[in-house]
């Protein structure tokens, strides 16, 4: 076992290999060298010092990635002390980065990732602006090793929770983030002055308005949550006006609105099973993914119960079962959100050079039937245990072993 | 910011006809009771009925699905098979069924048939959606005993909750009062339909479950308001209320055989737990821990009642072999873990190893949303037994969601298998209910037809949707 986590060639042989970039390619060969993945194809020469797994009848994908939860921030959900998401006492949280709140050594890490969930945004919650998420994979003993992109987004409530912390009022609320972005503006223009105290004071601290400045110069993106159509369309407003880069999260009712949505180019973070009528989104859908998909809008998927992260793969089903085409929901949860979260050029695909997040599967990954058989997460094997795998032992026969 | 799962927790507390169905007759025959006979009548402290049910089967003619597949959830998966059912009762279950001319033929080829869902753990209408503190009636958490309170007091049959969960082949449900207290109240069994009224659900015959609830939740919202505030605490306030359940129940038995004086003052809190004691009405019983399952079995033995299911039961699997012993079922989630200390040990295998140790595991939503799909649930639970070696069939995984869930309601003589005689809850699928990418097609509850996917005039709609939620199709 060892010798195989410290293997630097592994050749996953035989597979049906779905590189997500191009068409699934029978037969194939994914080579892992050094932690990134060497060759992806049919005819690829094995070097005889390569570690071989056998793939043959199974399927093999990049790791999944989750667009949403807190894995990293939460290990139990009613336990405070546990959890690390929401700043409080700033609601305009802007220079919030969850990232040294992350544990490494959460128990639920390996439960995610031995179900082939190798990535995730780690999202702050509360607030108005909730802070900056972190995408981290799923492996390694301190937070530098597991991180991908910190910042990958700031984050935005711009849907009925947001309100509280914006007097109340929708109209409130994005009258309050405009002048929050108008005074980040304003702060860069005008630092010195600021810092002698020269000028009126802004609507933030320093540090909050100094964090919005790379999205307001449209090099972060703005997760907006936004779920009722009208306050979908005030996240495109501000987005027109400031010039950002917009991604809409949660999108409720967005299907009513896609075309305006593929219109603005927006990308769409879409948790697939989100059914239940509220007064934040009454036009809410199972079939939202795929009718955003169908308009031409990229939609990436997303299951935000941290804990059960694991069913991003029953959420991806059940966006294929309301329509989305199968390729658009393996997209959905793996270069797509590579794209949204800007790391596409080393994640999200089976290419040459890029990450080796792999997963071996026994079949269909969205099907109950299929298993996990190998986890790569960088080049590494990932031993299938978990703390939950460790209760199972110990209980599979009465009376249980201490 | 997210849809939060209602984990009880809550503080304030093509058709599948393919064109062979026919309209229903020009004259249909006029509605019959359903009355179910096996269905244990309830002793009262009142002689007069109480809150009686007014369920009405829907007329409807004669329904044949031929050339499906049928699971009937007794043990048999019959290919190319027919199931017939008139008048709300499943007539013929085979290879070959006749049909009566005025049948309306389903052709099931490709499909699948079961048994309609049974969810023994549903908030659906004490809880209902738009979930505004308007709508939030399933805690009494006023006080930490209220056996007097009862869920179909509080159920709102416009809650448009309903539909999506009779779209995902739900024809029975157990709406229980939340978790918030030891004591949480009386449960109601409904028939999922349309309805105007909760009497109009009230499934026929069927016991009253009660509610009762361990562990953290009563702690945590009575740990400042007066107590329990330990788990200790808790214990007290069970055997407290039932010693005195004990008292009232003996006073009134005896009033009753010898008619002396004036009947007892009736209380309506010891009313319910004196019907416990009776053995008429079935303890249901949220609990989570192992160790606080076997407290609750002591708990039990001491006034001599059984509690039917334990629900949530996230480390039943630790002690599977003394709930199959006690006969008591396990309502338990495929794979819900972590979301609090009590959580924290839930694995994919706990129904699958209540199975291998001769229980009685069923599936269970506690949601909304996961009511909508407690196939998948059960798939789910099923692989994870079987990807580790516990042989779990088909027909197990099939019972967590019918029949056991029906025992554990009292209804397993009347609905939960596909058998001559058994209340015609009936559900057609795309493809094999187990697979991800199958959904329910046809929804026949009591041989109504409540839900078809591929017909409009078959979808229900609550009041609550018209006016505010765009129709399927629309693009606004």
């Amino acid at each position: 076992m060892i010798a195989l986590l410290l293997a630097q060639t592994i050749a996953i042989t035989g597979g049906t290999v779905y590189p997500v970039s191009g068409p699934k390619i029978t037969n194939a060969t994914v080579l892992i060298r050094d932690g990134k993945i060497a060759a992806v194809g049919a005819g690829v020469a094995v070097p005889s010092d390569a570690t071989r797994i056998d793939a043959a009848g199974k399927w093999v994908t990049p790791g999944l990635i989750d667009g949403g939860g807190q894995l990293g921030l939460v290990e139990i959900g009613a336990v405070a002390g546990t959890r690390e998401g929401t700043l409080q006492g700033d609601t305009i949280a802007a220079g919030f980065n969850v990232t040294e709140g992350i544990n490494p050594a959460s128990a639920v890490i390996p439960v995610t990732r031995v179900e082939g969930i190798t990535t995730v945004l780690a999202t702050p919650t509360g607030n108005l602006v909730s802070g900056q998420a972190a995408l981290i994979d799923l492996d390694g003993a301190t937070i530098e090793q597991m991180v991908v992109k910190s910042p990958a987004g700031m984050v935005l409530d711009d849907s009925e929770s947001g309100k509280e912390y914006a007097g109340g009022s929708r109209a409130g609320l994005a009258d309050r983030v405009r002048r929050v972005f108008r005074d980040a503006l304003e702060y860069e223009r005008r630092k010195v002055e600021f810092s002698r105290a020269q000028v009126q004071p802004l609507s933030a601290p320093a540090r909050d308005l100094e964090a919005l400045l790379p999205v307001l110069h449209g090099q972060e993106p703005l997760i907006a949550y936004a779920n009722r159509r009208s306050d979908i369309a005030t996240a495109l407003r501000l987005a027109r006006e400031f010039k950002l880069k917009l991604v809409l999260a949660g999108a409720q009712e967005g299907w009513e609105v896609a075309r305006d949505i593929a219109a603005a180019g927006v990308p769409v973070l879409v948790e697939p099973l989100d059914n239940i009528p509220s007064y934040d989104a009454l036009g809410i859908r199972y079939e939202n993914a795929a009718l955003l998909a169908r308009a031409g809008v990229k939609v990436v998927l997303m299951e935000t119960d941290t804990h059960n992260a694991r069913n991003l793969r029953q959420q991806a089903g059940n966006a294929v079962s309301y329509g989305m085409s199968w390729d658009q929901a393996l997209r959905a949860v793996t270069l797509s959100p590579a794209e949204m979260f800007g790391v596409a050029d080393r994640y999200g695909s089976l290419e040459p050079g890029k990450v080796a997040n792999v997963v071996v599967w026994s079949g269909d990954p969205f099907e109950f039937t299929t298993g996990v058989e190998h986890v790569f997460i960088r080049g590494k094997e990932i031993p299938l245990k978990s703390r939950q795998t460790e209760l199972f032992e110990r209980y599979k026969t009465l009376p249980p072993k201490y | 910011m997210r849809t939060l799962r209602c984990l009880t927790l809550v503080l304030s507390t093509g058709c599948a006809a393919a064109g062979a169905r026919q309209a229903t007759p020009a004259n249909p025959p006029a509605p019959a009771p359903a009355a179910p006979s096996q269905a244990a009548a309830e002793s009262m402290s009142v002689d007069r009925a109480q809150y009686p049910s007014t369920y009405r089967r829907h007329p409807n003619p004669p329904v044949l699905i031929r050339n499906a597949t049928i699971m009937t959830a007794t043990g048999q998966e019959i290919r190319n098979g027919s199931i017939l059912f008139k008048d709300g009762r499943i007539v013929a279950v085979g290879e070959k069924v006749d049909a009566p001319a005025d049948a309306a033929v389903v052709d099931g080829t490709g499909k699948y048939v079961t048994p309609g869902l049974i969810d023994d753990h549903s908030h659906l209408g004490v809880y209902a959606a738009p979930g505004t503190d308007a709508e939030s009636d399933g805690n009494e958490a006023t006080t930490p005993v209220t056996a007097e309170v009862w869920a179909e007091h509080s159920f709102w049959p416009q809650d448009p909750q309903i539909p999506l969960a009779i779209a995902g082949g739900i024809t029975t449900i157990q709406a229980l009062p939340g978790s918030a207290n030891l004591i949480g109240g009386r449960s109601a069994i409904l028939k999922l339909i349309p309805a105007r009224t909760v009497q109009e659900m009230k499934f026929p015959g069927a016991r009253y479950g009660l509610k009762m609830a361990c562990g953290e939740n009563p702690k945590r919202v009575y740990g400042r308001r007066g107590g329990p505030s330990t788990r200790m605490g808790n214990m007290a306030g069970y055997r407290s209320a039932f010693t005195q359940a004990e008292t009232y129940r003996r006073r009134w038995d005896t009033w009753r055989k010898d008619h002396k004086g004036d009947p007892p003052e009736r209380n309506l809190r010891l009313e319910t737990l004196a019907e416990v004691l009776r053995g008429n009405m079935y303890v249901q019983n949220h609990c989570y821990r192992a160790d606080e399952m076997a407290q609750m079995i002591d708990l039990a033995h001491e006034f001599g009642f059984k509690i039917r299911s334990f629900h949530h039961a996230v480390e039943s699997y630790k002690i599977a072999d003394l709930l199959a012993k006690e006969g008591t079922s396990v309502s338990v989630w495929a794979d819900w873990w972590g979301f609090k200390e009590e959580a924290m040990d839930g694995i994919q295998q706990n129904a699958a190893l209540n199975q291998q140790a001769g229980g009685r595991p069923l599936i269970h939503s506690d949601s909304p949303s996961g009511i909508q799909r407690l196939n998948q649930e059960a798939s789910k639970a099923m692989y994870a037994g079987l990807r580790v070696g516990i042989p779990i069939t088909r027909d197990q995984a099939l019972r967590w969601i019918t029949v056991n869930p029906a025992w554990t309601l009292g209804l397993d003589s009347i609905v939960g298998t596909l058998e001559p005689g058994k209340m015609a809850d009936v559900v057609v699928w795309s493809g094999d209910p187990f697979s991800i990418y199958s959904k329910a097609v046809q929804v026949y509850n009591d041989g109504w037809l409540v839900y078809d996917r591929t017909d409009p005039a078959h979808q229900p709609h609550t009041d609550f949707e018209l006016g505010r939620v765009p129709a399927p199709g629309s693009d606004r």
